[in-house]
């Protein structure tokens, strides 16, 4: 066009960024790479190969190394021996390497945009504005991270050598997020970017190795799902971090079972975008644009259900169709688009087959006039109206550029929708009115919550999911630790066996004659805060360890788990009471316990065979570890983050909801109160499975809560046999978190069977824990498992 | 709410002449509407959506080569070419006219390529001492004058006088009138008063038509921008513009999409079309670019014409001349080497 046709019709006409830098760097390669391990590129050892793709026009780019076997052992190998001499380095060493790696990523900022845009299709703007900075910030804030480990962190060690997984939609970003903490704080990482997008990985190696990073600390295999799934099985792996499908998660949850690893998991969303009918129209316009059209809506946060109020759902609908008309959808490289390619023809298919499935379903299509390029994957802007909870659209992660709208009625239907799904990783809000917006954001089941804003992301402030989106925290301390474990429990050693069980019971010395019999006791189960005769009407003898009978204990089954959980569901109150009354019913508790001390002590003597003063110190500590709890209540609080923006984000300490709390043999009555008291300390609801062996302090104790106003369902107990017992609970889609100490072979099984919603499981790996012991058994070491962080961002200004 | 039951008639006495197309102005004029507090009531703006919005819009567009050429050329026709200084003398403004008919050299026009078309500024923008002056050294090159008027900048002049000084400025022939609204009337809330202000000017005006000055920097709030921005609309408002350029902060993209968001509101219910005149500040080849963007987007194609977009500028042009030599030639341009004004 000449300069008098654009002067008449005023178009954009292209302004292309320049790829020769790009092209360079691949030439130089031959557009072909191996591994990056132990500092240098290798050829993979199976000979194995295959090509990366340009979305945008389908053509190769490079060849890349499918990883096997071989190759993770290898690389596992580099990163085992770089991570002793990383950690020794110190924090305020390892500073300057994640400065430096903060710097070299700005100053290599454009060549590291231009070849994410052309590897994964994503507008140029995109890159080279928000992945590449963020990603530099990253290592920037890590860096400080590192300075200060050993002031901020004295009681952690490092994991050791973590195996991380990050997916296609943001590849240097998520790497980003995953190696700047694993670094930082004395970690070595295998890194696996994804089978679509392993370029700018390749790069980053590159670049990391130029700026100094010693060999070995950061190592890149490429391949597919195989390759991933031989790092998850790695023996010599210490954590995986994931970040990609739900599904995939699952996998690796249940591969990772029982074998010790410590395991974070970024998943999916089907995340809320809610306006109410005081929301600035228009801004949030603008914020379902930056929701569901950036990136092409491949971003596993996007708020892609829109939910508006009814009043206002006509003239907000009409104002997004009007911008939908503006997107622009072209060659990833122009700089005047604002939206690029999907990035592979499989995820173009699957997008188009559930949009086809929405229609049919009954939703009404929208879509705008413009016209998509030729040649690459392409999709348009797409919103689906009146769309029904129970539609395919409203409940499955399309991750394309598709919003999905409903409506609804009052504050509390907005709730009810947005948390009518399996995910739970963001929502946004978009009110004028400040005390609606911070009513509802405490509501919303998501770990990360925008104000009048939609996809901001920090590195000061955590990111990461509840229920099947996941768990774990990204970025901030939350996720700082995330990489780290407790020296206290990192000296554990492995548990021993325990004595074995008397032959038979011996019936007690009494028993029998002709002197006034003690009155009947008959411990039942505690359920929704009622002694309960378990469902199937059986009990179980509990002996000493001579064998000789001292009662029966109720034999739960599965139903008595499913009434328990039931129970603690339905006792929700308990998570917004306040802290300052939680704070009271333990010491409450304490009080009650103390009153009854030599009555719990006799038990413990009796059951465990423990001296008098041993099992007065248990009782003792157990009376100290309430109170402990009930001094924690109301100050194991959040924390405000200052992200780079005007307005702050909040890191509050939610309760995580309904956690099964499985007790070890051991200390019957103080590991029960050491894993009760934090969760519910926090505002959790528990079901209880006391150690099997010695339950009757357990069953003791039903008095103890009775007494102390402990409301109906927030501590339910279910004796029995902790083994089926245990699997109902790992498999019970309303528990949220399931904490399992004593048994390996019961914590193996619950880490495997809580793949079906992807509860969050916390275990001891087999190793014993010294409940007398305050650093491995109180305190912030439990109650960070008793809490999930929701972050919730607050742009403000007038 | 639906468009047109807002939609009622003026009262009698607020009746006002229909305007004949004047000068350059072709669009039907924006008859107003009776002050409607609802709709006041209902402006919600939010400052950071806001400022997001306008941060991501230059990554977003861009223009080059040809195509910029082009854009800063229709930004060429947009400037309304100001001169409102203590010093201005008749010889200095006749100076602007000249320029006003002739921005860019004749050269550069034709090595783009648009000798052919007549470019011209929007408009000369002069104290009323000036209109006169300013009429004849225009006449017959279909420029039109434009006065700032209502007790310039502050707008503080008994009210009869502002009325008087309109008059004055459309009987020596000017087609455009910038007022300045009372900022206290925004301040206070007093929206009836800015109301009944604005609708006399208006009436002042004739078949010349008014700009509103908002004076937004004085304003602080978008929020009050927004209300001040409607208000002037249903008072009859051809165009709303920001600043005096004598405020301490002058146009810019966060108050422009705010003001422009409400044009756009009013056109959906009355289906009249207000223009937007930023004012101020605005003096590089590429900040005008970030505004036509912006009116390009959230109003459309039309608004990137004089009839609906003015950029109040006295220093902008040599920058645009500067940018235009240099995609001609690709060798970067001095200012000394384009005609002053």
């Amino acid at each position: 066009m000449s300069v008098a046709e654009f002067f008449d019709s005023m178009d954009y006409g292209s302004a292309p960024e320049a790829d020769d830098a790009v092209r360079a760097w691949l030439q130089r390669h031959g557009s072909r790479f191996g591994h990056f391990i132990g500092g240098r590129f290798v050829e993979p050892a199976g000979g194995r190969r295959f090509d990366t793709l340009e979305p945008a026009t389908g053509r190769m780019l490079a060849s890349v190394a499918e990883g096997d076997t071989a190759d993770i052992d290898a690389t596992v190998a580099a990163a085992r021996a770089a991570q002793e001499p990383w950690s020794w380095l110190g924090g305020h060493g390892r500073a300057r390497h994640l400065y430096a790696l903060a710097r070299a990523v700005q100053r290599h900022g454009r060549i590291l945009a231009v070849l994410e845009s052309l590897d994964n299709g994503k507008p140029i703007r995109e890159s080279r504005d928000l992945d590449v900075p963020l990603a530099a910030r990253h290592f920037y804030h890590h860096a400080g991270w590192a300075q200060l480990q050993e002031t901020s962190f004295p009681d952690h060690v490092p994991l050791g050598v973590v195996g991380q997984i990050i997916p296609w939609n943001f590849p240097l970003l998520m790497l980003a997020w995953k190696v700047a903490p694993a670094l930082a704080l004395g970690n070595t990482v295998v890194l696996k970017p994804a089978e679509y997008t392993p370029l700018t990985a390749l790069l980053f190696a590159e670049i990391a190795r130029d700026a100094g990073l010693p060999d070995g600390v950061l190592n890149i295999v490429t391949g597919g799902g195989e390759t991933g799934a031989a790092l998850v099985r790695h023996p010599d792996i210490d954590k995986i971090a994931f970040t990609g499908s739900t599904e995939v998660g699952r996998q690796i949850r249940q591969a990772t079972a029982g074998s010790g690893k410590s395991l974070t998991l970024e998943l999916g969303g089907k995340s809320p975008f809610i306006v109410f009918d005081d929301a600035d129209l228009d801004g949030a316009v603008e914020g379902v644009v930056d929701s569901i059209w950036f990136n092409q809506g491949q971003v596993c946060c996007a708020g892609s259900r829109l939910l508006v109020q009814e009043s206002i759902a006509e003239p907000f609908i009409a104002r997004l169709k009007r911008r939908m008309e503006t997107l622009r959808i072209g060659s990833p490289l122009d700089k005047t688009i604002d939206m690029g390619a999907i990035v592979d023809p499989i995820q173009l298919h699957r997008i188009r087959e559930l949009v086809e499935t929405g229609v049919a379903e009954g939703a009404t299509l929208v879509q705008p006039q413009t016209a998509l390029p030729q040649g690459g994957s392409f999709f348009p802007p797409t919103l689906l109206t009146g769309v029904h909870p129970a539609a395919t659209v409203a409940q499955e992660e399309i991750f394309g550029p598709v919003m999905v709208a409903m409506t609804f009625r009052t504050p509390e239907e907005a709730v009810q929708l947005a948390n009518n799904t399996r995910y739970g990783l963001a929502a946004s809000i978009w009110s004028e009115t400040i005390g609606l917006a911070l009513d509802i954001a405490p509501k919303l089941k998501a770990g990360v919550v925008w104000i009048n804003a939609t996809n901001l992301f920090d590195a000061a402030v955590g990111f990461g999911g509840t229920r099947e989106s996941g768990f774990g925290r990204e970025g901030g301390r939350e996720g700082a630790l995330d990489y780290l474990k407790p020296r206290a429990w990192a000296e554990r050693r492995p548990l021993a066996a325990p004595p074995p069980l008397p032959e038979t019971a011996i019936q007690a010395a009494s028993s029998g004659s002709f002197t006034i019999p003690p009155i009947d006791r008959t411990a039942k189960l505690f359920v929704g805060g009622r002694q309960v005769r378990p469902d199937g009407n059986g009990s179980l003898p509990v002996l000493s360890p001579q064998g000789v009978r001292l009662g029966e204990v109720g034999e739960g089954s599965r139903k008595d788990i499913r009434n328990a959980v039931a129970a603690a569901r339905g006792a929700e109150g308990w998570s917004r009471a306040t802290a300052h009354g939680r704070a009271q019913i333990l010491y409450y508790l304490a009080e009650n316990l103390s009153a009854r001390a030599a009555e719990f002590s006799a038990r413990i003597a009796a059951m465990t065979g423990a001296s008098v003063d041993d099992a007065e110190t248990e009782v003792e500590a157990s009376i100290r570890r309430l109170f402990a709890y009930g001094a924690w209540a109301d100050k194991f609080d959040g924390a405000v983050r200052n992200p780079p923006i005007r307005g702050v984000a909040l890191a509050v300490n939610e309760p995580i909801g309904v956690v099964g709390v499985v007790c070890p043999p051991e200390a019957p009555l103080l590991a029960l109160v050491s894993l009760v008291a934090p969760l519910v300390a926090m505002g959790n609801r528990v079901v209880v499975l006391p150690s099997e062996r010695h339950p009757l302090s357990a069953t003791d104790l039903y008095q103890v809560i009775e007494t102390s106003d402990v409301p109906a369902g927030v501590i339910n107990i279910v004796t029995g046999p902790q083994r089926p017992l245990a699997r109902t609970l790992a498999e019970h889609d309303d528990v949220d978190a399931l904490w399992v100490f004593g048994d390996p072979a019961l914590a193996a099984d619950a880490e495997r069977l809580s793949a079906g919603n992807l509860k969050r499981v916390l275990t001891d790996d087999g190793l014993a824990t010294d409940w007398q012991d305050p650093a491995a058994a109180e305190g912030a070491v439990l109650l960070r498992h008793a809490v999930q962080v929701k972050s919730i961002w607050i742009p403000y200004g007038e | 709410m639906e468009a047109g039951t807002n939609l009622k008639a003026l009262p009698a006495s607020g009746a006002l002449p229909a305007g004949a197309a004047h000068g350059r102005n072709t669009v039907p004029r924006n008859e107003g509407l009776a002050l409607d507090l609802g709709l006041l009531a209902d402006v919600r703006v939010n400052l950071s959506a806001t400022e997001r919005r306008v941060a991501s819009i230059t990554g977003r567009r861009a223009v080059k080569k040809d195509a910029q050429a082009a854009w800063l050329l229709k930004a060429v026709t947009c400037i309304d070419l100001t001169t409102l200084n203590g010093d201005d003398t008749p010889e200095r403004v006749k100076r602007l006219c000249a320029k006003a008919k002739a921005p860019v050299r004749a050269d550069i026009l034709d090595a783009l390529g648009m000798s052919a078309t007549r470019i011209t500024t929007g408009a000369i923008c002069v104290y009323h001492r000036y209109v006169a002056t300013a009429v004849e050294a225009l006449a017959g090159s279909g420029i039109p004058v434009a006065a700032v008027s209502t007790g310039f900048p502050a707008g503080l002049v008994p009210h009869d006088v502002k009325l008087r000084e309109i008059e004055a400025s459309v009987a020596d022939g000017a087609a455009e009138i910038d007022i300045v609204i009372t900022r206290e009337h925004v301040l206070t809330g007093n929206w009836q008063a800015l109301y009944d202000e604005m609708r006399d000017f208006r009436a002042a005006c004739g078949d010349a038509h008014v700009k509103a000055i908002l004076a937004t920097g004085d304003l602080k709030t978008l929020r009050n921008v927004a209300r001040a921005s409607l208000v002037c609309m249903m008072a009859g408002a051809d165009f709303i513009k920001t600043s005096t350029g004598k405020e301490g902060v002058n146009a810019t993209l966060a108050v422009t999409l705010a003001m422009i968001r409400t044009i756009r509101a009013y056109e959906e219910l009355t289906g009249i079309r207000v223009g937007y005149k930023p004012a101020g500040g605005i003096s590089a080849a590429k900040d005008v670019l970030a505004y036509q963007f912006l009116m390009k987007e959230e109003l459309g194609r039309p608004w990137l014409e004089p009839e609906l977009f003015r950029i109040g500028a006295s220093s902008l042009l040599a920058d645009i001349e500067r940018q235009l030599e240099h995609h001609v030639t690709g060798r970067y341009s001095a200012f000394n080497r384009h005609p002053v004004g």
